[in-house]
């Protein structure tokens, strides 16, 4: 059974907007997805009849709020097939997550001199925090180079593996819409005696997740990306892992005693979850995993695959050698996220000319500077659908497209 | 809603098109690089100042159509005139990008002819970025002169 897409749309009351008179066609879901009406419902109720504090008050109405946050993190447990819900902490967003991970484990952990191994397709959230560790530490980084096609050239992953203590890599590339191969990346990490960080930011709201298959050590990734408000990410780590790793915030609710002469922290997650959390947002996070559930990630996956077979061959159809369209051509190896390059028109000029037929994309380096270097582009454009976009939204870019060459 | 025409006027097609000044000038002229972070344009601006006039201004560097013509138009505004009128006609192109123009006094003495064409990037202000790159980026080069 495949996705009733026209249903799952009246979810959206975003998509029902017209603006001049023209519906609104929102290619940019990599960037954020947009929010469906049983996730407004849960903040709004929530705000509207039991808003309160977690964890520290004894009245109905805050032990109400406690279940619904913690609630929340029991549904990503299960989403991600975490072992236990403690090994779910929230953060601010996916990139506070990678600095926590990256800033405690990394100053526990790694001295000068030791190797962490990074791939050319990161997001700027998985190099800069590593370069700060450089910086501080010494530390070196080593990099996966791409293979033409836009997927990691593993040819020599052995040797640049070999004597690393980490291996950090994308499960998805947000330019490229390559899908990374994780369960073997973590294996081979593993036989080199690294750890494996996966920042999972494009992949997990698109397709099943498995931390337990993939046997990865860390996994990050956004609320906002996977139908639920922003301002709330996640990391996800081994018990063991987490427990062993210093602080990375202090302050209220991370600790279990506070003296005159230093602190104890408190027990997973609290213990990386200091101050007072986006409460109201994680509630929202939490019926945006019940919603994804319900449509199953596998037929998400699946609409996704159709939907990159036939933007690819109509875009190819269409526009011939006008159009290059980076990453993997085989919509298997893929997620629905383009990059591309048309008629020479710039990513700027060409996303403006898009927003005049309300077509919503996003034009610029994608925060991946080093890869756009390496595809030799200061920018380009990049359509990305979700699960409620159509086909019929795909011919509404082309023919947007089409238009634009009317004035350049 | 602004429509396109206002933004991609033909003046700045053309320019856009057929970059004048296009290159780079080799020291002593000063040079100076110019980046936005957001969209990752790029541009070098070169100019050469001789007895306190610019005889001669280049740029170079990729960006969309509002920057390279941005540039392209600057530097033929400002070829051969004297490094204090070049400094007036940055500021006033400046105001004319500025959406807040409360406590900003137009010097209506300095007439920015072609420029007044990216007057509609104004109605696009994710854009204004674009077209004042080059111009800051020609205020960074001039700095030069004084280290």
């Amino acid at each position: 059974m495949s996705l009733d897409v026209t249903s799952i749309r009246n979810d959206f009351p975003v998509l029902k907007r017209q603006i001049n008179g023209k519906p609104l066609v929102y290619l940019d879901s990599a960037n954020t997805s947009q929010k469906p009406q049983v996730v407004i419902d849960a903040m709004t109720n929530f705000m509207s009849n039991g808003y309160a504090p977690i964890n520290r008050s004894a009245y109905q109405m805050a032990a109400e709020a406690t279940d619904l946050y913690e609630g929340a993190r029991s549904a990503l447990a299960k989403f991600i097939n975490a072992p236990k819900a403690h090994e779910v902490i929230f953060t601010k967003n996916a990139t506070e997550s990678l600095n926590l991970l990256i800033m405690s484990w990394g100053r526990a952990n790694l001295k000068a001199g030791d190797s962490v191994l990074l791939t050319h397709m990161e997001h700027h959230a998985n190099i800069v925090p590593w370069h700060m560790l450089v910086a501080e530490r010494g530390i070196q980084l080593r990099w996966v180079p791409l293979t033409n096609d836009g997927q990691l050239d593993l040819t020599q992953l052995d040797t640049l593996l070999d004597g690393v203590k980490v291996f950090s890599f994308t499960s998805m590339s947000n330019v490229l819409g390559t899908i990374n191969p994780v369960q073997r990346l973590c294996a081979a990490a593993h036989k080199a005696g690294a750890l494996a960080f996966v920042d999972g930011c494009q992949s997990v709201p698109h397709q099943p997740t498995d931390v337990q298959a993939w046997d990865a050590d860390f996994v990050v990734f956004s609320s906002h990306k996977m139908c639920g408000p922003s301002g709330v990410g996640i990391l996800w780590g081994r018990e063991a892992l987490l427990e062993a790793m210093p602080p990375f915030l202090g302050g209220g609710n991370m600790i279990s005693d506070v003296r005159l002469d230093g602190f104890t922290t408190a027990e997973l997650p609290a213990k990386f979850e200091a101050g007072t959390p986006p409460i109201t947002d994680v509630i929202g996070l939490g019926a945006a995993v019940g919603y994804l559930e319900k449509l199953g990630m596998a037929q998400v996956r699946k609409h996704e695959i159709e939907l990159s077979t036939y933007v690819l061959n109509m875009l190819k159809d269409r526009f011939g050698d006008e159009i290059t369209i980076h990453g993997p051509a085989n919509p298997e190896l893929r997620g629905a996220t383009f990059s591309f390059a048309f008629r020479d028109i710039h990513p700027h000029d060409l996303s403006q000319v898009l927003d005049q037929q309300n077509v919503c994309v996003r034009a610029g380096h994608h925060c991946a500077k080093p890869l756009m270097r390496i595809l030799g582009a200061n920018a380009t454009a990049r359509a990305s659908f979700y699960f409620y976009n159509t086909m019929s939204e795909a011919d509404a870019l082309a023919d947007a497209l089409d238009s634009a060459s009317d004035i350049f | 809603m602004a429509g396109l025409e206002d933004l991609y006027r033909e003046i700045i097609l053309d320019h856009y098109r057929t970059p004048r000044n296009r290159g780079e000038l080799d020291p002593p002229a000063l040079s100076a690089d110019g980046h936005n972070p957001l969209c990752g344009d790029e541009i070098r601006i070169s100019v050469a100042v001789q007895d306190g006039v610019v005889t001669d201004v280049r740029f170079s560097g990729s960006g969309c159509s509002i920057s390279q013509s941005s540039a392209s138009m600057m530097t033929s505004a400002i070829k051969g005139k004297p490094v204090e009128q070049v400094k007036s006609i940055v500021r006033r192109f400046k105001q004319m990008m500025t959406i807040d123009e409360e406590d900003t006094e137009i010097d209506e003495s300095i007439n920015l002819g072609d420029l007044e064409a990216l007057q509609g990037v104004v109605k696009f202000p994710v854009r204004i970025k674009c077209a004042t790159l080059g111009w800051n980026t020609l205020l960074d080069a001039l700095a030069t002169e004084q280290k």
